[in-house]
């Protein structure tokens, strides 16, 4: 037993050591308790919360665009697309080929679906196919009981029932592109889409609307347990445009085939009515998602689709410029009304020789005549006594030269060219007879369609400066005051009137350059200025051998046609400038297309209903509507 | 010699015995239980602010109702019987456990348990206590001055080394770990020389590149996340980073029985079993904790102060064993939660969901609570080979 005690003895010792070591790390499983759930306790609360509580965006519908009569332009369209949700499908795989037996499925697809599949959760919907027909979607749905875990989904997408008729105003939707997203977390979702071009994109704040939110409880994996708050987003606004869908499709399809533009304004109001550029492009494609071939294609291609050549198309004026040039000459006293110059077909300025359209030249002119029978000669002389900053001022106050603030983005200025312009850009001073040219609207100037239909609209609407616009009560939603009444251009009443009246004459004229173009119709008639654009140079050896015809030409070197009108004559209402690129001479192909839209726009006018005739009336009463 | 011993046991009817059952410590056991049970009732709610009997709360209470009834058993069992059966019960469970494991490469599949019934029993688990059980016996055989002869430790380091490196091949580091250092202990209290645990730890550390060798590629994650686990949220340290946000979030007093947002949410992985830790100490925060680990205190003092109590030094070996393997059950499971120590995969004793180890574990306080109704029995060191 002596033995047994000595074994007890060492055992208590051994054992308190034990006790007190074992002790210690208790003490150390306290003291980490305390720093963790004490010290540390409110970063990991917040930690806690932030796992547990996941804001989930909610897309609003994106606003619609209607025309001046609520018509709608861009809407949003059901998307039918077929999900697969693969924790309920048991075989992937043989789901797909049983849903490659209802609906075509690429094998691009396929692999694209299966890597999905991999890659997320079980219970996060993969898209197998966008855009079903209704006919597929039926067929789904009839063979659902043999699809587990396949489920027919809606989504919204932008829709433009008109498609390339309005592609150039209204622009297109697509998918977020990384430089634009940051600020708004609306753009973050999968799927959104923002304006890229035209009014969807000036407007995309508005029409986008903002997002709504749904808190949700989520567990590690992801998976939402339940929805503890929501607030719903504000939907987009609707945009109301200036444009009249009928006369819009109306205008799109005369210029079909050409690579034209037109652009129809009313003259008091500065309503833009219609506006359109060919050839055009489908903007429902790009909301698809466009194939690289298309784009490729698009892009290519001379005519330029893409562009929207009444507002970025710079071009030479033409004669339709000689109504800037008659003015600023008449308000400088260069010339008045009855001011005659001989035209022999030429002009001679130092060596050099300014031809006439006319070969044999127009004989004695006056300002009536120079402008109905659009004499060069008359122009060039009356413009070498008025002097380029003069008629580079009148210009200016006729809208040439500056962007006029359209509501859609790329609006490009043109170009006024002056004096020190010219010495400033090429360090050349200027030369005389350049100033002649500009007389005839070529040279340096450059016009948009848009600044013709202005500079138009301005002469017939008393000499207001009336700005184009594509909204109305935008302004008045924006809690921005309305449009103030256009200011006057300061331009005396007798040298519009003058002017005007020659115009009239270019067309009701017999003599008149678009008497062939003229509206017969009594109380529809219009007026209006031809022009043709030179876009290459005639050499002095083909003057002598005979200037070739335009039929003659390659496209890329024929000549421009230009025709600005209003109507009707007897209180101008409507403008509209038009301009074929390489279309020929503007009294045969732009004046016809120019009577067609006016007489179409007048026929509108009086089918119009009462209610939107008074609105288009008076810009200041609009901003009551709302 | 059976005069000897009539005079020095004193005999029990089995009612006295019953009577002499530490009924405080019984007590304490199903007060921690029932903490356990709140805890799988509240583990097993869909969504914050429910709670579900089923599928674990249910079924570890009727564990813990037939695990007491063993318990009991083994208490009243004579102190000697389990003396002179100690080698066979090793011995069985060292072949139960070859077979578990080598039988899984011939083919039976990775089960690593035998089916009881009511519950999965696990070799590996029991072997904790057969290993107190061996080495108490051994080591009750030997002298002071047998214990001081550098080979008289030869034959017990084999016994420990035998199932660990079994167990190891699993692999199981938790299981490993707690066999060779509940080992330790007891050649620790049993008298084995200072400088002998100098040579085997320095021996252990040198071998530590040698180990590193050995561990699945899952065991090397682990112990790297528990370094740096930030480094990895999603993958190897979101155990760690999601059971200290649960415990931090808990705060001081917790946000309130069937509140917590982690569990309840999925966000701890295993919450039932290793990690329900963590769900205490979310849902009633640090006073939770410490309550839980106040009683854990208490039942390690009476195991100490019934080791200390006995008469005879099997009983005293025994019960310091199994209160030593209740204390690394306690502080690894605690110490890997809060991310002390790298996850091992050792349950909380009494608490977390699972059969093997309530049964291990109330099997040894079966044990413990004998070597108190037996406490003042004295047995000789040659007294497995005595007649009972």
């Amino acid at each position: 037993m002596h033995s047994d005690s000595d074994r007890q003895k060492v055992f208590s010792r051994r054992v308190a050591m034990l006790a007190g070591g074992k002790l210690v790390l208790l003490s150390a499983l306290v003291g980490r308790m305390y720093y963790l759930q004490v010290i540390e306790s409110a970063r990991y609360a917040t930690l806690a919360e932030e796992n547990r509580i996941n804001l989930r965006l909610l897309a609003p519908p994106r606003g619609r665009i209607v025309d001046r009569f609520g018509v709608p332009l861009a809407v949003n369209q059901q998307n039918y697309r077929v999900v697969l949700i693969s924790e309920a499908a048991h075989d992937v795989e043989e789901t797909l080929r049983l849903l490659g037996a209802i609906i075509p499925i690429g094998d691009g697809d396929k692999r694209r679906i299966l890597r999905d599949v991999r890659r997320r959760r079980g219970f996060v919907p993969v898209t197998v196919r966008e855009n079903l027909n209704w006919e597929e979607v039926a067929r789904i749905e009839v063979n659902t009981p043999d699809l587990p875990g396949v489920m027919i989904d809606v989504g919204q997408s932008r829709h433009y029932p008109h498609g390339e008729a309005t592609a150039h105003v209204l622009g297109y939707v697509a998918a977020v592109s990384e430089a634009e997203l940051g600020g708004d977390p609306l753009l973050e979702l999968p799927g959104f889409r923002i304006g890229k071009a035209g009014i969807e994109k000036v407007y995309d704040l508005a029409l986008r609307g903002t997002g709504g939110s749904s808190q949700v409880e989520v567990n590690a994996l992801g998976r939402v347990i339940r929805e503890m708050r929501r607030r719903e987003g504000q939907p987009g606004a609707e945009v109301t445009l200036t444009i009249d869908l009928e006369l819009q499709k109306m205008v799109a399809r005369r210029l079909a085939g050409e690579s034209a533009s037109a652009v129809v304004m009313d003259v008091h109001t500065g309503d833009v009515l219609a506006m359109a550029s060919t050839p055009s492009f489908d903007p429902n494609a790009f909301n698809k998602g466009l194939s690289t071939e298309a784009w490729r294609e698009l892009v290519s291609n001379p005519m330029a689709p893409l562009t929207n050549k009444a507002i970025r198309g710079q071009y030479a004026p033409g004669s339709t410029f000689k109504i800037v040039v008659a003015l600023a000459a008449l308000d400088k006293g260069a010339i008045t009304p009855e001011t005659t110059f001989f035209c022999p077909g030429f002009l001679k300025l130092g060596n050099a020789t300014f031809h006439c359209w006319k070969r044999g030249g127009h004989g004695t002119v006056d300002l009536a005549k120079g402008i109905t029978q659009s004499c060069d000669v008359y122009f060039y002389e009356t413009a070498r006594r008025t002097g380029i900053n003069r008629i580079a001022a009148m210009a200016r106050r006729f809208g040439f030269g500056r962007r006029l603030g359209l509501d859609l983005p790329g609006e490009q200025p043109g170009l006024v060219p002056t004096s020190d312009w010219k010495l400033a850009t090429m360090d050349v001073p200027w030369q005389k007879g350049e100033t002649l040219i500009i007389g005839i609207g070529q040279g340096y100037l450059l016009a948009t369609p848009l600044q013709l239909a202005v500079m138009t609209a301005r002469l017939v609407n008393g000499g207001f400066a009336v700005t184009p616009h594509l909204t109305r009560d935008m302004a008045a939603a924006d809690g921005t005051t309305p449009r103030p009444r256009p200011a006057s251009l300061g331009v005396a009443a007798p040298y519009l009137k003058t002017v005007r009246e020659a115009t009239t004459a270019v067309v009701n004229s017999l003599r008149g350059t678009a008497y062939k173009a003229r509206i017969a119709e009594a109380g529809f008639e219009m007026g209006g200025k031809t022009g043709t654009v030179q876009v290459r140079r005639i050499t002095k050896a083909e003057r002598d051998a005979g200037v070739r015809k335009n039929k003659d030409l390659p496209w890329k070197d024929r000549d421009h046609a230009v025709f600005v009108g209003y109507a009707p004559v007897h209180a101008p209402r409507y403008a509209v400038a038009v301009l074929v690129e390489h279309g020929g001479g503007g009294s045969t192909v732009a004046a016809p297309i120019a009577r067609d839209i006016l007489l179409k726009a007048q026929r509108r006018d009086a089918a119009r209903p009462p209610e939107a005739q008074r609105l288009t009336a008076v810009p200041g009463a609009l901003a009551g509507r709302g | 010699m059976i005069t000897v011993n009539a005079l020095n046991r004193p005999v029990y009817t089995l009612r006295q015995k019953l009577w002499q059952i530490h009924w405080l410590f019984v007590l304490l056991l199903v007060a921690v239980a029932g903490i356990g049970f709140a805890m799988l009732y509240s583990a097993a709610g869909r969504s914050a602010g429910t709670g579900s009997f089923d599928p674990w709360a249910s079924r570890q209470m009727v564990r813990f109702g037939v695990a007491m009834v063993i318990m009991v058993a083994v208490a009243l069992t004579n102190i000697r019987l389990w003396l002179r059966y100690a080698y066979v019960i090793y011995l069985v469970m060292l072949v139960l456990l070859a077979a578990v494991e080598f039988g899984g490469t011939a083919g039976m599949g990775a089960q690593r348990w035998i089916n009881l019934g009511f519950a999965n029993l696990q070799p590996s688990e029991l072997m904790k206590i057969a290993l107190v059980l061996a080495l108490a016996r051994y080591f009750h055989g030997g002298s002071a001055d047998d214990v001081r002869r550098p080979l008289f430790v030869v034959p017990p380091l084999l016994m420990v080394a035998a199932p660990s490196a079994l167990v190891l091949r699993q692999p199981d580091l938790g299981t490993a770990l707690m066999l060779i250092i509940a080992g330790g202990a007891i050649f620790f209290a049993a008298g084995v020389r200072m400088w002998k645990f100098a040579v085997v730890g320095a021996a252990a550390i040198g071998s530590v590149p040698v180990a590193w060798q050995f561990l699945r590629e899952y065991q090397r994650t682990r112990v790297l996340s528990f370094l740096d686990p930030e480094s990895d949220p999603l993958g190897a340290g979101y155990h760690i980073i999601q059971s200290k946000i649960a415990l931090g979030s808990g705060g001081m007093f917790g946000r309130g029985f069937l509140q917590g947002s982690q569990s309840h949410l999925n966000f701890l992985p295993e919450k039932q079993t290793d990690f329900i830790f963590t769900l205490l100490a979310e849902e009633w925060g640090l006073a939770g904790g410490l309550t839980l680990l106040g009683l854990y205190v208490l039942l390690l003092a009476y195991g100490f102060a019934i080791s200390l109590r006995s008469r005879n030094h099997f009983g005293r070996l025994v019960g310091m064993g199994v209160t030593t393997t209740f204390f690394l059950y306690v502080f690894i499971n605690i110490a890997m939660v809060m991310g002390l120590i790298p996850v091992v995969g050792v349950p909380l004793p009494l608490i977390s969901y699972g059969g093997t180890a309530m049964l291990t574990l109330l099997f040894g306080f079966g044990l413990l609570l004998g070597v108190y109704v037996h406490r003042d029995m004295v047995i000789g060191r040659r007294g497995a080979e005595e007649e009972i």
